[in-house]
């Protein structure tokens, strides 16, 4: 058994050395994606965008993996470590003891972390202001909406969804004081952020209670919803990456979360020594939430809608609207 | 001498089904652009090339013994149990409820506690559909899959109302007291193997010692080879059969044990890769016998585990194949028919 064990170790260390001898010069990023995975054309796409381009843009060398379950997001995270990777990047609140604990133990690594905070000396993390980007975008949805009633379907029914949910009611109150939002979750589990067929499911329902628009923060459980919005000749509005381009004529807009550039920007410091640790937040006013125009939805947007929403973006900004955030409830 | 080359090739089957179906799942690999045996290398090396690799392949190993177990036991009396997923969702949820409620209890007896909760838990859930089949005649199967998702919706509920975690977005309860914890065996590093795996081993010796030794199991066995003549032989069937299911639902109710006590200290939704149908295949490959389960779970572990990192040092290949390998796997050892074919014409 022991001997086994030896020549295990012996080709571990024996491939570390080949690797490291030819790779020595780059720069070795390792991203570990959410179980939606990298074609979530949304939250986990938005992600790897970002490394990808950092990988064209910087040179490094870029590996990513999906997660198999819950236990080898750490597995995974300390297999990146050993294998000498200078830069981890964990995406998703699922990761986040796997970051912690890891980033213990491997104090010479950099590590970041998308969506939740962990404190440590290696550990960057990066969070997002939600609540003004769906703020914006139930604005949007109140002004367009013939209906006066609002859809809204969650992915997994947890605190940061519930901060968009906050966000995009009052953001549609605030144009329509009696506006009604429909709201629906697609699950409970990790698997709520890659069931399209519930997602359908639901948004079908909500429009067929009168719901037009339906705002989807549901990773890839929201194309679905896309479906059934082109079914039923309604709108939806997508989040994350830009999706407009899924259905064109059928998604209003986009809330946008740029963890692309957010994670663009962490290798970037990354290879240039510049690395810090410490929590980064991204909002409306430093242009890490946004809401997308482009050539698939310029046509559904009237100008007067779009000079109202940048009027309402820069009251936030401002500090002159105050939005509700789920997360200071309590 | 043919007939002892044969005697010899009929003792191997599983391993020679098992070897096909790898070589099956390499050409795969080669089809998608990598040097399968390169991919063999990472596939050995990561599920046993250290201490870390080879403890994190028996952690994901020992809830498949249970899960294994569990179906095997069911087969032999004639049902199917696809209610193992559902039944160790309760039985890990179990395990974390008395780890939660009750966190005075002195450390030598808690985990002794909350794998008692956890195996109880556990058969009841399997003995319900058992029972249903026995007195209502209604069919397992089906009622094994509705019970996996009220076991779903019921942990959720319990979960995310009752237990919370307070402090994470992740839908989990809080962690059991520090009296619960089982020890880990800390010569695989930071890997989260737990002595639970000797509680595997330990099943393994008690399944095979009631299925072979015992005159429950015996007339278990009996049930479920034909069911009239175990009737004729004054076996009462419907006590069998929920016995059956009974056990098989408490073995699998274990996979509390191992997760809960032994790894993430509290009950995740969603904790399993679907051990609970992993299971099926644990079983079948092990021919439904306790030691054939036990090889069968290695196997799949090594393979569970091994997918991950084949994922992390190939271009190409994702964590898909793993399933792709394990179909295989299960295909070739379902050609039972081949066998038989080979039988018929070397007899004539």
């Amino acid at each position: 058994m022991k001997k086994l064990f030896l020549n295990g170790v012996g080709w571990v260390s024996l491939f570390a050395w080949v690797c490291g001898g030819a790779l020595a010069q780059e720069y070795k990023v390792g991203l570990i994606l959410d179980k939606g995975g990298k074609d979530d054309k949304s939250f986990n796409s938005a992600a790897f965008r970002g490394a990808t381009q950092a990988k064209s843009d910087l040179k490094i060398f870029l590996k990513y993996v999906e997660a198999t379950d819950d236990n080898a997001f750490e597995t995974l995270t300390r297999s990146f470590a050993q294998k000498d990777f200078d830069l981890i990047i964990g995406i998703g609140v699922s990761q986040a003891e796997a970051i912690k604990k890891v980033s213990a133990q491997f104090p010479s690594k950099k590590f970041v972390i998308v969506d939740a905070e962990v404190k440590a000396p290696n550990v960057r993390a990066l969070l997002f202001e939600e609540h003004e980007g769906s703020f914006l975008v139930g604005a949007i949805a109140a002004m367009m909406s013939q209906s006066g009633t609002l859809g809204f379907i969650g992915g997994m029914d947890i605190p940061l969804i519930r901060r968009f949910e906050m966000g995009y009611v009052a953001g549609a109150k605030k144009i329509n004081p009696k506006v009604k939002v429909i709201s629906n979750y697609v699950g409970i589990s990790g698997d709520a952020w890659n069931n399209p067929a519930k997602g359908k499911e639901l948004a079908v329902s909500q429009y067929g209670a009168g719901a037009d628009i339906i705002f989807a923060p549901a990773g890839a459980s929201n194309l679905g919803v896309f479906d059934a919005a082109e079914e039923k000749k309604k709108f939806a509005i997508g989040v994350d990456s830009n999706q407009n381009w899924i259905k064109p004529g059928y998604i209003l807009t986009s809330m946008l979360k740029r963890v692309d550039h957010a994670v663009f920007a962490a290798i970037e410091d990354g290879v240039k020594g510049k690395f810090t640790s410490g929590t980064q937040r991204f909002g409306l006013a430093n242009q890490g939430i946004d809401y997308a125009v482009d050539q698939y939805n310029e046509k559904l947007l009237t100008p007067k809608v779009r000079a109202d929403a940048e009027k309402i973006k820069a009251e936030i900004v401002a500090g002159k609207i105050k939005v509700p955030d789920f997360y200071l409830k309590k | 001498m043919r007939d002892s080359v044969w005697k010899i090739l009929r003792f191997l089957r599983p391993l020679i089904a098992v070897s096909a179906g790898l070589a099956a799942g390499l050409l795969v690999t080669a089809l998608a652009g990598e040097n399968p045996l390169h991919v063999l290398a990472i596939l050995g090396r990561s599920a046993f090339g250290s201490r870390y690799d080879f403890g994190m392949t028996l952690f994901y190993a020992t809830p498949l013994i249970f899960t294994g177990l569990s179906v095997a036991l069911a087969f032999h009396a004639g049902l199917f149990n696809i209610g193992a997923e559902g039944q160790l969702t309760l039985g890990a949820l179990a395990a974390a409820t008395v780890g939660i409620c009750f966190p005075g209890v002195p450390a030598v007896i808690a985990p002794f506690l909350a794998g008692l909760a956890a195996f109880a838990a556990g058969a009841l859930w399997g003995a319900i559909p058992g029972w249903l089949r026995a007195r209502r005649g209604s069919h397992e199967v089906i009622n094994t899959i509705m019970m996996n998702f009220i076991a779903v919706g019921l942990s959720s509920w319990v979960t995310l109302y009752l237990l919370k975690n307070p402090d994470s977005q992740n839908p989990e309860t809080q962690a059991v007291a520090p009296s619960y914890l089982i020890k880990h065996l800390d010569f695989f590093g930071d890997a989260p193997l737990s002595i639970a795996l000797f509680v595997a081993l330990a099943a393994v010796v008690a399944i095979w010692i009631f299925l072979s030794k015992s005159t429950r199991g015996f007339e278990l066995r009996s049930v479920g080879q034909s069911e009239g003549a175990a009737r004729a032989a004054g076996i009462s069937v419907g006590r069998m059969q929920i016995l059956a299911m009974a056990l098989a639902g408490g073995l699998a109710g274990l996979v509390g044990v191992s997760e809960v006590l032994g790894n993430a200290t509290r009950f995740k939704v969603g904790f399993s890769p679907e051990y609970g149908f992993m299971g099926i295949a644990v079983a079948l490959l092990g021919r439904s016998r306790p030691l054939g389960v036990l090889g069968a779970a290695l196997l799949f572990g090594a393979l569970h585990k091994g997918t991950a990192d084949l994922d992390m040092e190939t271009e190409n290949i994702t964590r898909d194949l793993s399933l792709i390998l394990q179909g295989l796997v299960i295909l070739s050892v379902a050609a039972d028919g081949l066998w038989a074919w080979l039988d018929r014409r070397r007899s004539p």
